[in-house]
């Protein structure tokens, strides 16, 4: 409860992570905020009935709010005058302002019935808000606004996912993700492999607990193992012991 | 959205950029095509014209059976190992019914290209932007280009809007050289731009609009010339398929051995990952392209073997610099800055 991970990739794709802990958290029966900016709701939903999940029955329901980032940007921008009450929760594309987004998230995940247990605010992708026009230090604002609604007030969980790349010229992103890094109780990184590409291990992934953040004299804890994805699920294994090899 | 880096002299990127909308034409695809440089008549005017099935069908036959009576079945004595690998399949030799062949040395006709319904948009032919899309935010020239895109695809019904319409088609959209000067985005010129976000920004709604409907889109871009690299990393992530082109025109390794079959190589950065967990990986990433005569072919990249010892050290070392960059296994090329002497 109230805690906030950071899914990081490097060199290679992260998003089977944020596949994974949707239909996870949809399963464990909470209310999900899902900000999906970079692919379109049949995408994810596609997926998840691989997992086992079917998110327009939790979107139904009125388990998963879904902000499908590419459709509200076509509506903010082609669309009629909006209604001067709601703002699209996109706004920032005109005026780099956050707030909207976090007001909507707020609204989405403030307990109106009781039928959910704790709720999940999942976003991918943080490093798109960068691309579209958002300055680092709003974007850090606006998570650690959400971190103090859902994870201090509501008692949920924060789960983000972000790019970065070794020796990455992109400063901005280095810094939020840094600065997200610090402040982050799971960090799971998934990286392609230094030796370069492999059919049967798609990459390696760090998980790093970190203990040092709630007590002062605790060693973070640092696992790394490797996976290989497969149409409907990711096996792991340990380090140089792939199916392949063994 | 495939995102295509742009050769140094343009060369080959243009002709991969008329293949897609040949290819477009053949199988009756609308058209749309974008430019700042060239107007886009006279894109449409040099597509290379598909070749007939029964002609090429026959060159291939006839290459198959001459590779087929070489039987390579005597069994190898010093590499036996090599043995089990299957064999290597530069081009390919059984003809695939996906796709159609094109012959680059004679354009295609004008009553094939009139065939299907095509809309261009040549920057500098068109009016000034609407009030509203000062909202946007962006860069003038890609609003504009956005808000027509977006126009033709609800007039014709590309986003199903239209449920009386029965026949469904696919839209095929190419942008040239997007980011180059000519669109009034200076990111190409400058390590700091002016509006560093105009051109993911145009990205992000493409990509929306993509989504939203059945079409397609090549975007052409002179990678080379943008100093930002911050910026080609976002394009990379806000693209579906990204895939560069390297020619070898004017650098050293036109003249490498290695290298002189082919004209250029292929970098594919990165493949789609839609609707699924996994992504369709090949097992090599090694690409190369060659201009023939007729056809412009993209092969895995085979390296002869590093046979002669008359080679001078210079270029040995040339190639063993360069063959520390492939990850697919080849031939016995020494790798290493020493070489010892026996």
């Amino acid at each position: 409860q109230g805690k906030f991970t950071l899914l990081r990739d490097t060199r290679t794709d992260g998003s089977f992570l944020v596949h994974h802990f949707l239909s996870f958290y949809l399963r464990a029966g909470c209310k999900v905020c899902f900000v999906a900016l970079l692919q379109s709701f049949s995408h994810y939903n596609i997926v998840a009935q691989k997992l086992g999940v079917s998110l327009a029955a939790a979107k139904e329901q009125g388990q998963l709010v879904f902000l499908e980032g590419l459709k509200s940007c076509l509506d903010l921008l082609f669309g009629e005058e909006e209604q001067p009450g709601q703002p699209s929760p996109l706004q920032f594309l005109s005026t780099s302002d956050l707030r909207a987004l976090f007001e909507f998230v707020r609204v989405s995940l403030t307990p109106s019935d009781c039928s959910w247990k704790g709720p999940v605010l999942l976003v991918d992708d943080l490093s798109v808000l960068l691309s579209l026009g958002a300055a680092p230090v709003a974007v850090l604002d606006f998570i650690h606004y959400c971190r103090v609604s859902v994870c201090c007030q509501l008692k949920g969980n924060v789960v983000v996912l972000v790019h970065s790349n070794e020796d990455s010229e992109d400063e901005e992103n280095e810094l939020v993700v840094n600065s997200l890094c610090h402040h982050s109780d799971l960090i799971l990184w998934a990286e392609g492999l230094a030796t370069g590409f492999c059919k049967d291990v798609h990459g390696q992934i760090k998980i790093i607990k970190r203990l040092s953040l709630r007590q002062a004299a605790e060693q973070d804890l640092v696992q790394i193992y490797q996976y290989k994805i497969q149409d409907r699920n990711v096996t792991f294994f340990a380090r140089g012991l792939s199916a392949a090899v063994l | 959205l495939v995102f295509t880096e742009e050769d140094k002299y343009g060369l080959y990127s243009s002709l991969l950029f008329k293949y897609f909308l040949a290819e477009g034409i053949v199988c009756g695809h609308d058209l749309f095509v974008a430019s700042a440089k060239e107007h886009p008549d006279n894109i449409l005017k040099e597509l290379p014209a598909p070749l007939l099935d029964d002609t090429y069908g026959k060159d291939l036959g006839d290459e198959a059976a001459a590779v087929k009576s070489e039987d390579f079945q005597d069994s190898m004595k010093i590499a036996w190992r090599y043995q089990n690998l299957p064999k290597m399949e530069t081009s390919p030799t059984t003809y695939t019914k996906f796709g159609h062949y094109y012959d680059v040395s004679k354009k295609m006709s004008p009553e094939l290209c009139q065939s299907v319904k095509w809309h261009s948009f040549y920057l500098h032919e068109e009016l000034p932007s609407e009030p509203k899309m000062k909202a946007w935010n962006m860069n003038s020239g890609y609003a504009r280009l956005l808000q027509s895109i977006q126009r033709i695809i609800s007039q014709e019904g590309f986003d199903g809007s239209d449920p009386q319409k029965k026949q469904r088609n696919v839209l095929r959209i190419g942008i040239q050289s997007l980011g180059s000067i000519l669109w009034g985005d200076d990111v190409c010129c400058s390590d700091a731009p002016e509006d560093p976000h105009s051109l993911t920004k145009f990205l992000y709604v493409l990509r929306g609009l993509l989504r939203k409907s059945l079409s397609a889109c090549i975007i052409t871009v002179p990678a080379h010339l943008i100093q930002n690299k911050a910026i080609m990393e976002r394009v990379t992530n806000l693209s579906d398929m990204v895939v560069g082109l390297e020619s070898f025109i004017g650098s050293e390794r036109e003249t490498n051995p290695l290298y002189k079959d082919y004209h250029g190589l292929v970098h594919v950065h990165q493949i789609p990952r839609l609707n699924s967990l996994i992504c369709d990986v090949s097992d090599t990433k090694d690409l190369a392209f060659r201009l023939k005569r007729k056809l412009l072919t993209i092969e895995r990249l085979h390296l002869p073997p590093d046979l002669s010892d008359t080679v001078s050290r210079a270029s040995k070392q040339d190639l063993a610099g360069s063959a520390k960059l492939l990850s697919s296994g080849c031939g016995a090329v020494a790798i290493g800055k020493q070489h010892l002497d026996f």
